[in-house]
């Protein structure tokens, strides 16, 4: 037995009934593309069934008795999130569509008038390891105010190179912008170290942790403030909840900086023909009808998380990715594209293999019932940066098995003997 | 489950993937297209040469899976040499064949080498790879003849 897997695997599998689909042959399903989205355990789905079968009204507006309970399940949920990341307060917990949003609610609002506006001159700085979601939203600010984007490149091994630190980190430099772990390379990132530099020269910084937050336990609060990001954002449907809901975590000195993203109900607190006065936070950022029961459905989600311990989730996604990186280099012609030290990565494992293309393993693999992604993973500039268009990648999360790795490793094998590749 | 595979990956496939026809870029030529398939990152710059009406040639440069690849090659032998209407109609049977979820028995007189992509329409996922060269060669045509190409998201929405 691998040390480091959660103890009751089985047990947990039983909690996530898509793990008993088979294939079309009745085989079973080898799911390995967690880094894209999560399979939903059995108390998420019945959380949300239970909210629209028994408590579904508007939420803050509907005063009556199902408005009361949906309002308590919707604000419930923001309760949980904060405790799940351990964030400050709970009004700092923004709910959104996705994480993608969330970066877009913070890249749009810091090009317009406020305390932290970016203009001309000013520098925005990113990593070329980052998921397209946070790269593009940049641009777009970039490209409207007049600022310029810089990044981190990361070396051969999938690390960034932080001696470009003092040169990318100036009296200039407004926004540093990273990714926590990277959902291609895995590579997890020094976001403390990194913070705290970018504070020195004053300027903010936002977290993509939609890798991190299913994977690694979060404590903004317990972290030292210099060295915790002003914004950090992840997206429900990685985290085991469902699709449609994604969070904003912001500091208050921040989001009470930043003007409103979206107009509408529920974000203001007085509207006149001739001008409206907004609400405080979270209201400020949440126009219009939330998307209440997947709200609440990721409350569900993050409290399973937490139960069976982010401490205990993440020595798993350790122990699994370490015995897939050894199980892969076993693989004749197989590089793996990012850091080969476990302790060092996430459960995402991109890989090449030498003479057969990643959709063509993708479908060969699909045929015997293991799910990878094979594409650039919204990830093109670090696929460049290998000098390749696209790779494989396996992704495991906390339901995975070893025997689902050697069902990989099998797999790959026989992609091998099928393109003939020996011959 | 490689009978399944087999259907997909007929030997002609693995043949024109092993040793693609027509490839890399020529002159002259009247138009250059490059189209992308953003899920996967796959790539072809590909010209068009059109002389009295006639494919005179087709050239190309791409990055691809082996169904995106073998489907430039045989594309390419398809339509060089043919009148443009001719090619269009080539061009409009496989579009068909590709779009049929594998319901379409395919004629071999029209698509020649190309009736082995039948099993990719089975194949939902993949249907866009056989497609990108096709799309990209009718966009380039229609560019070459300075009519109106199809609208841009021709080679996904396809
Ligand atoms: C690192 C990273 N950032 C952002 C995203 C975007 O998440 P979403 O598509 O849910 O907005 C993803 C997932 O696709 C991701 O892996």
């Amino acid at each position: 037995m691998l040390e480091g897997l959660l103890p009751d695997l089985e047990v947990v599998r039983k909690d996530f009934p898509i793990l008993t689909r088979t294939t079309p042959g009745g085989g079973p399903l080898v799911y390995l593309d967690s880094a894209n989205t999560s399979q939903k355990p059995q108390v998420v789905i019945d959380t949300m069934v239970d909210h629209l079968e028994r408590h579904n009204a508007n939420v803050a507006r509907a005063m009556h008795m199902l408005g009361a309970e949906a309002t308590e399940a919707f604000e419930g949920a923001r309760d949980k999130v904060a405790a799940f990341i351990g964030a400050p307060e709970r009004s700092e917990v923004i709910f959104t569509k996705n994480a993608s949003e969330a970066l877009n609610l913070v890249a749009t609002t810091l090009g317009w008038a406020g305390e932290h506006q970016v203009g001309p001159g000013d520098v925005v700085v990113t990593t070329e390891m980052e998921h397209h979601s946070n790269i593009v939203p940049w641009q777009m600010l970039c490209q409207r105010t007049g600022a310029e984007l810089r990044w981190f490149t990361f070396d051969e091994d999938g690390y960034l190179d932080l001696s470009q630190a003092d040169e990318l980190l100036t009296e200039r430099t407004k926004v540093v912008t990273l990714t926590w772990v990277s959902n291609m390379l895995g590579t997890i990132n020094p976001v403390a170290e990194i913070t705290r530099r970018a504070h020195a020269v004053g300027a903010i910084v936002v977290v993509d942790a939609s890798q991190a937050a299913p994977q690694l336990p979060i404590d903004l609060a317990a972290m030292a403030p210099e060295e915790r990001p002003d914004a950090l954002v992840f997206t429900g449907h990685k985290v085991v909840g469902p699709t449609g809901i994604g969070v904003l975590w912001g500091s208050r000195a921040l989001l009470e900086a930043l003007p409103p993203f979206l107009g509408g109900g529920e974000m203001i607190e007085t509207v006149r023909m001739t001008g409206s006065t907004y609400a405080g936070i979270p209201a400020k950022f949440e126009a219009g009808t939330p998307p209440i029961v997947e709200a609440v459905g990721l409350g569900a989600a993050v409290e399973y998380l937490s139960a069976l311990g982010m401490e205990h989730v993440h020595a798993h996604e350790r122990a699994i990715t370490g015995y897939a990186l050894e199980g892969l280099a076993g693989v004749k012609g197989l590089r793996v594209l990012g850091p080969t030290d476990p302790a060092h990565r996430g459960g995402a494992v991109s890989f090449e293999l030498a003479g057969v293309h990643p959709h063509d393993i993708m479908t060969v693999l699909d045929t015997r019932g293991v799910a990878v992604r094979a594409g650039h993973h919204c990830a093109r500039p670090a696929h460049e940066k290998f000098g390749v268009q696209s790779s494989t990648r396996a992704s495991s999360y906390l339901y995975t098995t070893p025997e689902e790795i050697d069902a990989l490793v099998d797999a790959l094998e026989y992609t091998r003997s099928y393109f003939r590749l020996d011959d | 489950m490689s009978s399944e595979l087999d259907a997909l990956y007929q030997e002609i496939i693995l043949d024109h993937y092993k040793n693609p026809h027509h490839k890399g870029l020529r002159d002259p030529f009247e138009a250059e297209v490059h189209h992308v398939n953003p899920t996967c990152g796959d790539e072809i710059t590909l010209r068009v040469h059109v002389e009295d009406g006639t494919v005179a040639d087709v050239s190309y440069d791409a990055v691809g899976c082996s169904i995106s690849q073998a489907s430039t090659s045989v594309l390419t032998d398809l339509v060089i040499g043919k009148k443009v209407d001719e090619a269009l109609s080539v061009h409009q049977t496989f579009l068909e064949l590709m779009q049929s979820k594998g319901t379409i028995e395919p004629d071999e007189e029209v698509l020649e080498d190309a009736i082995a992509f039948a099993g990719v329409a089975k194949f939902p996922a993949r249907v866009k790879c056989a497609l990108l060269a096709w799309m990209a060669w009718k966009d380039a045509t229609a560019q070459s003849l300075g009519t109106l190409p199809e609208p841009a998201t021709s080679s996904q929405e396809a």
